[in-house]
């Protein structure tokens, strides 16, 4: 059995269904994350994993326990990391560590010990007297998850973490998550940017409060219906137009050239004399791997639609 | 109406002894979409102000929308858009009534409000939710309407200061294609993003390092030039290790 298993859960607001029988299993040292749009019932599961609220039906057991039965202990288990800012703007990064340690009842050298240790991987040491208002965008997510870690949870949680937050500081977050695998603790993210959910060992595409796809950041892109060729050279709005019209294919800008995507029963040799025909030299042309945001985009697109095989 | 939208030289701002943009150079031609991409605390958000005419240079050289950036900042204000995914609209007023206070704060007359008011609700697909208010939609349509705030008065030049966060692709996609329909009617953007993989939808990117730029160009170019898989990549290995950074 996972670590984390979360088996037909339904979650209902008055008339909308948030979750419809979302399974879901975690195995215990991996990072899952979580994508999906606005309204997919993102923020519902964290809120159900977090005990904030109960199901209608269905069932999550953490380590083999009922989560939902009050018996269980779920706070010292569980650490959360909130999608906003939550600590005190007005403390300082080491008054912040310190109110969240008497909370969890960590105090003495028993805190002392932990704060060093946290110290040391987020860096955050050199800055313990600075107000955390004050500090950058990567240093509060840092101290955020500090605070989230104190009690040394088993499973972690957090919701949109590096928002706002630059590459480099992103990389250093990501590469405590990876220490924290590696020592065991259980990673559920939620995040909106794919390159993101890339990191993560499996992802779970959300949508309607269903799950669409589960898999590798590789297994899911390797979904992808169709194939996609990428053309170099800005297309101005006419020779994008005349592209997007070629029959069975979908033209997309994409930064300093064109996305084609074509359907499954189309091969790149068939459509590369048409392009060409169009004044487009082969040699800009080229054909590119799906990445999981196509995918996401496909799903989401035919989510809705009867034609699921169009992008 | 010069070629460049943005043509600056040596642009430098100090603040104190603190150097926070240190002689940057940069063309950005009209009707391109521009990246600008840097750490926090790399001097970005000081060049932007300064390229809005928010702030004045401490020393350098410069033309934004063909305005002297010394001396017309007044000029490039009405000439330039800005939109700032976390501060551009009062949740408590529609989007209609947003760009009712935008239009009269940057004098248009009433009828110039409107007809823009109509044209933005079509271009940009608003539908219903220009009428609602702006704290209460999803935040993808959020984005839209603070896209029609910030180009009501038609600049010439959008500065969109991260504007994507906390969307997922689709809404992504569906807003840059509003930005390439933006930039093909002759506009320039000139966008920042964390996001490498949003950077990658910018025709030309440029990476500022401790007040300077370290790097300009085409995405592929600069991937196949310093040997990088990924932009990410790329920008980890010319940022990073470059001084205390927690």
């Amino acid at each position: 059995m996972a670590f984390l298993e979360i088996d037909n859960l339904h979650y209902r607001y008055d008339e909308t269904t948030a979750l419809d029988n979302l399974s879901l299993s975690v195995d215990r040292g991996s990072i899952c994350a979580l994508v999906g749009p606005d309204g997919a019932g993102k923020t519902t599961l964290i809120r159900l994993l977090c005990r904030l609220i109960a199901p209608q039906t269905g069932t999550v057991s953490i380590d083999g326990e009922d989560l939902f039965d009050v018996a269980t202990p779920l706070t010292d288990r569980l650490g959360y990391m909130p999608q906003s800012f939550s600590l005190y703007t007005d403390l300082s990064v080491e008054e912040n560590l310190r109110f969240y340690a008497g909370v969890f009842g960590l105090t003495g050298s028993a805190y002392i010990e932990k704060r060093d240790y946290l110290y040391t991987f987020s860096r955050l040491g050199p800055f313990a007297k600075r107000r955390a208002g004050a500090l950058s965008g990567g240093m509060k997510q840092k101290l955020a998850l500090s605070c989230a870690l104190l009690h040394d949870p088993e499973l972690l949680i957090l919701d949109e973490p590096t928002t706002g937050v630059d590459p480099v500081s992103r990389r250093q977050f990501w590469a405590i998550l990876d220490d924290l695998r590696r020592a065991g603790v259980t990673i559920f993210v939620s995040t909106p940017y794919m390159d993101e959910a890339s990191r993560a060992d499996r992802i779970t595409c959300l949508f309607s409060g269903q799950r669409l796809a589960t898999g590798t950041a590789d297994e899911v892109a390797a979904t992808f219906i169709g194939s996609i060729l990428r053309i170099d050279g800005v297309a101005d709005a006419d020779r994008l137009a005349r592209l997007d019209a070629l029959a069975g294919v979908t033209a997309q800008r994409f930064g300093a050239g064109v996305h084609l995507y074509l359907p499954s029963d189309m091969s790149a040799d068939e459509v590369m004399p048409r392009v060409v025909e169009l004044g487009i030299p082969r040699s800009a042309i080229t054909e590119r791997t799906p990445s999981v945001e196509d995918r996401f985009i496909q799903l989401m697109s035919g989510a809705g639609e009867s034609e699921a095989d169009n992008v | 109406m010069s070629d460049s939208a943005v043509e600056i030289r040596n642009l430098t701002r100090r603040f104190g002894s603190f150097t926070a943009v240190d002689g940057i150079s940069l063309d950005v031609a009209s009707g391109e979409i521009f990246g600008f991409l840097g750490a926090n605390g790399a001097g970005k958000t000081t060049a932007i102000r300064m390229l809005c005419g928010l702030l004045v240079p401490t020393s350098g050289l410069g033309r934004v929308a063909g305005y002297d950036i010394m001396k017309e900042s007044e000029r490039i204000k009405r000439s330039i858009g800005y939109m700032s995914q976390k501060f551009s609209l009062y949740p408590d007023l529609t989007g209609r009534e947003n760009m009712q206070f935008y239009g009269s704060a940057y004098q248009m007359s009433s009828t110039d409000i409107n007809r823009r008011i109509g044209e933005l609700i079509e271009q940009l697909d608003l539908g219903d939710f220009v009428d609602r208010l702006t704290g209460s939609i999803p935040v993808g349509w959020r984005q839209r309407v603070a896209l029609a705030n910030a180009i009501l008065h038609e600049p010439s030049i959008i500065f969109l200061d991260e504007p994507t966060g906390s969307v997922d692709p689709v809404y992504r996609r569906s807003f840059w294609s509003l930005l390439y329909a933006l930039a093909e009617a002759g506009r320039t953007i000139f966008v920042t993003t964390h996001y490498m993989d949003e950077a990658e939808f910018c025709e030309r990117i440029s990476i500022m390092d401790a007040g300077r730029i370290i790097a300009l160009g085409r995405p592929a170019d600069l991937k196949r030039d310093h040997e990088a898989t990924t932009l990410e990549d790329l920008f980890v290995d010319l940022v990073d290790g470059k001084g205390p950074r927690a």
